[in-house]
């Protein structure tokens, strides 16, 4: 299979640059090359990153000055926003989108999405997914449900507000909530077809990587991003369809009458006829997915980190074998962790004892690998790039917001911080902002691969990560204070509790570092912008780095490689490598990129 | 005033974002002009990732030396305190792994920021080093895991034993109801299907259940100190939770099953008022209070400190004011309390039963 596949793609590769002409529709909308669907991948991400943060904005703004009136409101909300008083629905409503928005489509599909459909057939050494069209179709259909769920902010009684969770029955019944109606309906229709869209992603990265790799490139000289694209694609297969069928049956019992998470319902004077469903059914399917998201996430995030630290470092990635082992058991815990997330939904105790041993284990493979990215800085040469930068800020807030996961997987400690600012501390530590480092590394890492060698203006990269890394913690490590003086999350405000009054400074505090973070964001879209337009040219390696992608030439073809793919020799991760003389390999070189054919009585070590 | 002051932070970051680009751009100058880090560039990072690691543990510092005061004071329940106790230890297990790694983290990003010409250690595996960081977390998290579950073991078994207080917590959107057992301390049948708003059978209960006609309904939640009570929760329409967080108990409210958590409260709402650490906080929380009032504000009526039973699941517009009051009391003032409310037999004779036809009309 894989070589027909091979001696085909050959073919069409030769075939294109001879006698095909693009049109701009299939150059730049159709486009069924995986790099320029990495790059729509991309801006369709940042477009949505750019709308959930505006909406975090918003509602911080609401949490440190409950009740005032602001002119932004009246003009972002209208009628929501009545003389520029946030509405409480409308409130609900952007924590919820903004939930849905970050976590998938800004780091599902904007991160995954990106940086599995540039590096994996680069990095492996392919000329395009194994799949173009299902490619492009995985795109397009990311980009519709984008589209729907943009639409889904305009509808009449508003936009979906149950959380991004939607647990029902309060997100099954308008009733309870105006959003629940059609907002619901298409938030649900969105998340339908994003999942479609998810599945077509993840299985052709999965058969790409089995199939597709370059002569000499075994399982074990992978890159760890590809691994990490790899068991993200698998754990994606694995959950996301659970999602759907949730999604589903949620669907059946709002339109259908069904009684699947519904029972014993009355609500504005009515008993409605559910019967004999549960809502906690619907938290076990939702959390099913839930929570291997979380690694979806995370996990293309830890493989960039790894690829942009050991190149940045000059030195090999610590434990490349204990790195792998570590992707491999966070993917396996993953999926059997979920109910961590229903200690007190009123599951049986028993099944809480469970989770919370499988939770705390989980916390083991994390723990090698921080520990491996900080022993790969140990005696290296750091070249203190951008996106270095950002790998050490992701490595950082990952052990932040990691280790506070000790306490909220425990089922005892939960209790009392369950659903409070505590766990919204967390997570985005532990989640999303270390993601984010990792989109954002990543952007700046390869922003040269995606843009024919254009490279991101440094200095703009510097006050980007510094701004940005100081408001990280400043929102979020103060909140985890909020959180243990019994806060609950998503309150639209909290002045209706005398105990929460002295948490108002906090509160403004967080808000305002949250500005300065959002603003720190608009110099990356303007470094970005330009830079696709104005960047300077760098060199065709510009990170001494050993992957295949950076053999490739700076323009753009369809195939990658203009004459035969190249064969690969060693790892990914021969840097600053020595004979037993204490010379580099390479003379005067401090890498070897995977290319080079051992050297005579060289060792190959380590894989 | 507040959208001054905001326009004015804003203002001056925008400038401190136009400065320090400058500085940067100062700094490079002398060196090449290429987008990928010099040797100025790593030194000026490197020294920033130190001082990054400084910023860290000053806002950990700050954050513990300014707000440890507004965490929540020592619990009100039995297991509280084993409770906190739990917390604390992680927390200190937390704290030590925290302050270790990010030092390391960060002062090697400072240590061994690049330098043309110095070499990096091709150091690319070492078993026993990995074999040490894997079986450290594995111990110390074994314990945790070992202690959290007996823990939570015991809290979570909900027992008859040592004769507890049975009370209902129901849920509904935005309030709570309170019932307890009455007499025979056994709470009635009820469902949804038996609510009956006319004759403000509002929980559904079974009227002709007998176990029913001494239940006692109400909108505060009284409870006798060190006696312990088994709560059984519902809802009648959406998720909600009850979070007692005074008592470290919290449990979901779920249409359609009833759950269920149980507690001993050990301090009475009044020895509450008079501990050191409440005292302070609702003198601080009242100054705020003063504050509005000269300013003319809403919200600004003095406080007093009571126990509160919060939602803590997302139901709808008002899910951040469904609360009610519980007071904790001595068995006596409990007594008095309970033997001045009405039964919910007693409030049923009031109302006329009402007919099929009425019944039919109200649900049209």
């Amino acid at each position: 299979m894989s070589v027909t596949a091979h001696a085909h793609v050959d073919d069409h590769a030769h075939d294109e640059h001879h006698h095909h002409k693009e049109t701009f529709v299939t150059k730049y909308i159709f486009s069924q090359d995986h790099k320029m669907i990495a790059k729509q991948y991309l801006i369709t991400g940042l477009i949505m990153g750019f709308i959930g943060i505006a909406m975090s904005l918003l509602f911080r703004m609401q949490l440190a000055w409950p009740g005032e009136s602001f002119p932004l409101f009246e003009a972002v909300l209208g009628k929501w926003a009545p003389e520029g008083v946030m509405d409480a629905d409308i409130y609900l409503a952007l924590v919820t989108i903004h939930g849905t928005i970050m976590v998938f489509f800004v780091l599902t599909a904007g991160l995954s999405g990106t940086f599995s459909n540039l590096l994996i057939p680069l990095q492996i050494g392919a000329r395009d997914m194994a799949s173009g069209f299902l490619n492009m179709l995985s795109y397009w259909m990311f980009f519709v449900s984008s589209v729907v769920m943009v639409i889904s902010l305009f509808v009449e009684a508003g936009p979906a507000a149950a959380g991004w969770t939607i647990y029902p029955p309060l997100s099954a019944l308008p009733m309870a909530q105006p959003g629940s109606g059609m907002g619901m309906t298409l938030w649900l229709v969105s998340m339908a077809i994003f999942i479609a869209s998810s599945l077509l992603g993840s299985l052709n990265y999965i058969v790409t990587v089995i199939n597709l790799r370059t002569k000499g490139m075994s399982m074990t000289r992978l890159p760890l991003t590809i691994w990490a694209f790899f068991v993200t694609a698998i754990i994606g297969v694995i959950s996301f369809p659970v999602l759907l069928s949730a999604a589903l049956l949620l669907i059946m019992d709002r339109s259908f009458g069904t009684s699947f998470f519904l029972s014993d319902i009355f609500i504005q004077g009515e008993v409605l006829h559910y019967q004999g469903g549960s809502p906690v059914l619907y938290e076990h399917l939702f959390w099913f997915l839930g929570h291997p998201e979380v690694y979806i996430v995370l996990l293309p995030a830890l493989g960039i980190t790894s690829e942009v630290m050991s190149t940045n470092a000059r030195k090999p990635i610590f434990g490349y074998r204990a790195m792998v082992a570590s992707i491999l058991a966070i993917a396996f815990l993953s999926t059997i962790v979920w109910g961590h997330h229903m200690f007190i939904s009123g599951m049986n105790p028993f099944l809480g004892s469970v989770f919370t041993f499988t939770t705390l284990l989980i916390a083991i493979p994390s723990a090698v690998k921080a520990f491996n990215y900080i022993t790969t800085l140990w005696k290296g040469n750091l070249q203190l790039n951008p996106a270095m930068l950002f790998s050490i800020g992701l490595v950082s807030t990952f052990i932040t917001g990691g280790l506070t996961g000790i306490i909220l997987g425990d089922s005892t400690l939960d209790i009392n911080v369950h659903d409070t600012y505590f766990v919204v501390a967390h997570f985005h530590l532990v989640m999303g902002i270390s993601a984010l480092y990792g989109l954002f590394a990543g952007v700046y890492h390869w922003f040269p691969k995606m843009f024919e060698g254009k490279m991101l203006n440094k200095n703009l990269g510097y006050v980007h990560f510094w701004v940005t890394a100081i408001c990280a913690y400043g929102v979020f490590f103060p909140m985890h204070f909020v959180g243990m003086a019994g806060v609950p999350r998503r309150y639209y405000q909290n002045t209706a509790f005398p105990m929460f009054d002295e948490l108002t400074d906090v509160q403004v505090l967080m808000t305002v570092f949250a500005i300065i973070a959002g603003l720190a964001q608009l110099v990356f879209v303007y470094n970005f912008i330009s830079s696709i337009f104005y960047g300077k040219k760098g060199p065709q390696n510009p990170w001494k780095s050993n992957t295949l992608e950076w053999t490739t030439p700076q323009e753009h073809i369809h195939g990658n490689w203009p004459g035969a793919i190249p064969e690969v020799h060693r790892w990914a991760y021969d840097y600053s490598k020595v004979d037993e003389n204490g010379e580099y390999i390479i003379p005067g070189q401090d890498f070897v990129p995977q290319t080079v054919p051992l050297q005579e009585d060289e060792e190959e070590l380590n894989h | 005033m507040t959208t001054l002051m905001i326009f004015i932070v804003l203002v001056l970051v925008g400038i401190a974002i136009w400065q320090m680009t400058k500085i940067f751009e100062l700094t490079q100058l002398k060196t090449e002009s290429g987008e990928i880090a010099n040797d100025t560039d790593n030194k000026n990072n490197g020294y920033m990732l130190f001082a990054f690691l400084i910023f860290i543990y000053g806002i950990t510092i700050f954050s513990f030396w300014k707000y440890s005061k507004f965490l929540l004071p020592e619990a009100a329940s039995e297991h509280g305190d084993e409770y906190d106790y739990l917390m604390l230890v992680s927390f200190v297990i937390i704290f030590i792994v925290q302050t270790i790694t990010q030092a390391l983290l960060h002062y090697f990003g400072y240590k061994y920021r690049g330098k043309e010409g110095n070499k990096a250690l091709f150091y690319a595996d070492n078993d026993r080093l990995e074999f040490i960081w894997t079986i450290i977390p594995v111990i110390v998290l074994a314990g945790l895991i070992l202690w959290g579950l007996y823990t939570w073991t015991n809290i979570m078994d909900v027992n008859d034993e040592d004769d507890p207080l049975m009370v209902e917590l129901y849920a509904q959107q935005f309030n709570w109801t309170a019932r307890y057992g009455g007499e025979d301390n056994v709470l009635g049948k009820a469902n949804v299907r038996m609510i009956d708003i006319d004759r403000a059978n509002v929980m559904g209960l079974d009227e002709g259940d007998s176990y029913a006609t001494d239940d006692v309904i109400v909108k505060e939640l009284h409870l006798p100190v060190g006696r312990k009570v088994n709560f059984k929760m519902r809802s009648q329409d959406v998720l909600h939770s009850a979070y007692m967080p005074h008592f470290r108990a919290q449990m979901n409210c779920v249409p359609g099953m009833t759950t269920e958590f149980s507690f001993v409260p050990i301090k009475t709402t009044e020895e509450m008022r008079q501990d050191a650490e409440v005292v302070d906080k609702v003198k601080r929380t009242n100054a705020i209070r003063a504050q509005r009032a000269a300013n003319g504000e809403d919200n600004s009526d003095p406080w007093e400190f009571d126990y509160i039973l919060l939602c803590n699941k997302i139901c709808g517009k008002s899910h951040y004011n469904m609360q009610m009051r519980i007071i904790v009391e001595t068995q006596e003032e409990y007594d008095a309390w309970m033997a001045s409310q009405k039964t919910f037999g007693e409030t049923m004779a009031g109302t006329a039963p009402s007919s099929e036809e009425d019944t039919v009309a109200v649900a049209d």
